[in-house]
């Protein structure tokens, strides 16, 4: 195991109390005590972290932590240059991100591969929604490329950057301020091996980000988890209100009307944060809110069968309808808010969505309420 | 499943063909194959599955190509809305906002 006394330059580095690692000027090197860097290599600028293509069980726990919690927030690695394997002056050199996962996922996919790993600082943030941001851009890759001496490891000028890195990132503004030549590789790093084997071309599979069920389904655990607490929130209040507005006592208004509120607002979320995301591209419109309608609406009906109501008095007519305007307008909402997840909608066309699909749920709920309200009072 | 479109009609992408040099940048880095090329220029073949997600635009050495590109995401318009600073909020940062994408 290696300690800080191995790398005397290093410690004088990372131990001084006011600079952060990224507030240093010229040469910064990562960390080698960061728990994933299995060993240094030696170059013409120093000593190296060496990384191997390897996950270690603390690298899995990482990724299913991000995937399913706020860990994601702060998951990041320095930026700065890595070896992969065991590479030389003629190895290809990768550009990634400083999320931790982005890492990850890169270097597992070049098993048994040698090659250099630049890392910029995008704040923790994935490539492409750092893209996105800027700063997984030109400035950056420049910076790094200056402040990493690259130029003196590799013999060769050329960078290959994830294809999503593009929207941040302008290839040729690179070359003339580097001198390194920007080659897109595939969208998935997976992709990568059959990339490099071709000789760096990509087929036009690998240059198209899809969104299948397993990446959609990938994003659920994080958009359940955010309604989960406006969901326990609203079904208090509906529970006590039911109790204290009912027709009989508290606890029988709260079994008999209550319960029932607390299934319906359950159905909606899980309608828009787990049902929506996997029936996406099955469901007919093209509008996220409409699907998240849809299937609100559909959850609702279900719902109401299975309690047996009874539709023939005025207030169960109207509390039928109550729920039928607030549990379709809460998945519709819900559904919407898979745009800023999903990998295909557009800031206009979100914007369109928004102006008619926004002030529809917040009238749909409001007015749902006040029947359910209603509704209740007159049982 | 190939080709998730959204709305239609509503991206503000726009090529130059009298600038366009034919480079095929647009090609390499459009996610959603909204390019294509007839050898001499590049031409739009699948506007609405465009994301807005400015990729083109950026490594265009011609500047042929605009596009409005922004985070499109529905709470980073809710928050504009709101008149709160900044988009969404990815990620860490100083004021410990809780992010939607990671």
């Amino acid at each position: 195991m290696l300690s800080n006394s191995d790398f005397p330059l290093i410690q004088i580095q990372t131990n001084s109390c006011c600079a952060s690692a990224t507030d240093q000027p010229g040469k910064f090197v990562p960390d080698f005590n960061q728990p994933f860097v299995s060993g240094f290599v030696e170059t013409p600028v120093g000593r190296l972290p060496r990384v191997s293509s390897k996950p270690t069980r603390q690298d899995q726990w990482g990724t299913i932590k991000a995937r399913l919690t706020a860990f994601r927030m702060d998951y990041k690695i320095d930026p700065g240059l890595y070896a992969l394997g065991h590479p030389d002056n003629h190895s290809p050199v990768f550009v990634s991100a400083n999320y931790k996962m982005s890492f990850d996922y890169l270097r597992q996919a070049l098993a048994g591969r040698s090659g250099w790993i630049l890392v910029l600082d995008t704040k923790g943030i994935n490539v492409w929604c750092a893209a996105g941001k800027g700063t997984f851009g030109t400035d950056e890759l420049v910076r790094r490329i200056e402040s990493s001496g690259m130029k003196k490891i590799v013999s060769h000028r050329k960078l290959i950057l994830p294809q999503l890195g593009a929207p941040g990132v302008a290839a040729h503004k690179v070359k003339q301020l580097s001198g390194f030549h920007v080659q897109y590789g595939p969208v998935r790093a997976e992709d990568l091996p059959a990339y490099l084997d071709a000789g760096c071309k990509a087929t036009e599979t690998m240059r198209i980000k899809t969104f299948d069920w397993k990446e959609r389904a990938e994003l659920i655990p994080i958009e359940l988890i955010a309604a989960i607490k406006p969901f326990l929130l609203l079904a208090a209040a509906f529970l006590i209100i039911s109790g204290m507005i009912g027709p009989s006592g508290f606890w029988n208004n709260v079994t008999h009307i209550g319960v029932f509120a607390v299934f319906a607002l359950l159905g909606a979320v899980i309608g828009g944060t787990v049902i929506h995301p996997l029936l996406l591209p099955y469901l007919p419109w093209r509008a996220f809110s409409i699907k998240g309608f849809a299937i609100g609406f559909a959850v609702t009906l279900m719902l109401l069968y299975l309690r047996g109501m009874d539709l023939f008095t005025w207030s169960g007519k109207i509390e039928a309808l109550a729920w039928l305007m607030i549990v379709p307008a809460i998945s519709g909402y819900l559904a919407m808010n898979f745009t800023g997840c999903s990998t295909y909608t557009s800031l206009s066309g979100v914007k369109k969505e928004m102006r008619w699909a926004l002030p529809l749920e917040m009238t749909s709920v409001a007015v749902g309420i006040f029947m359910w309200l209603g509704a209740v009072l007159i049982s | 499943m190939k080709n998730h479109i959204y709305l239609k009609n509503v991206v503000t992408l726009h090529l130059d063909k009298n600038k366009c040099t034919g480079c095929g940048m647009c090609l390499d880095v459009c996610p959603h194959d909204v390019f294509r090329t007839n050898e001499k220029h590049v031409l739009i073949q699948n506007r609405d599955a465009c994301m807005e997600c400015g990729a083109c635009s950026r490594n265009c050495p011609a500047n042929a190509i605009s596009v409005a590109s922004g985070v499109g995401c529905a709470a980073a318009v809710i928050n504009s809305m709101l008149g709160k600073e900044g988009e969404c909020c990815c990620g860490p940062s100083d004021a410990g906002d809780k992010g939607c994408c990671s």
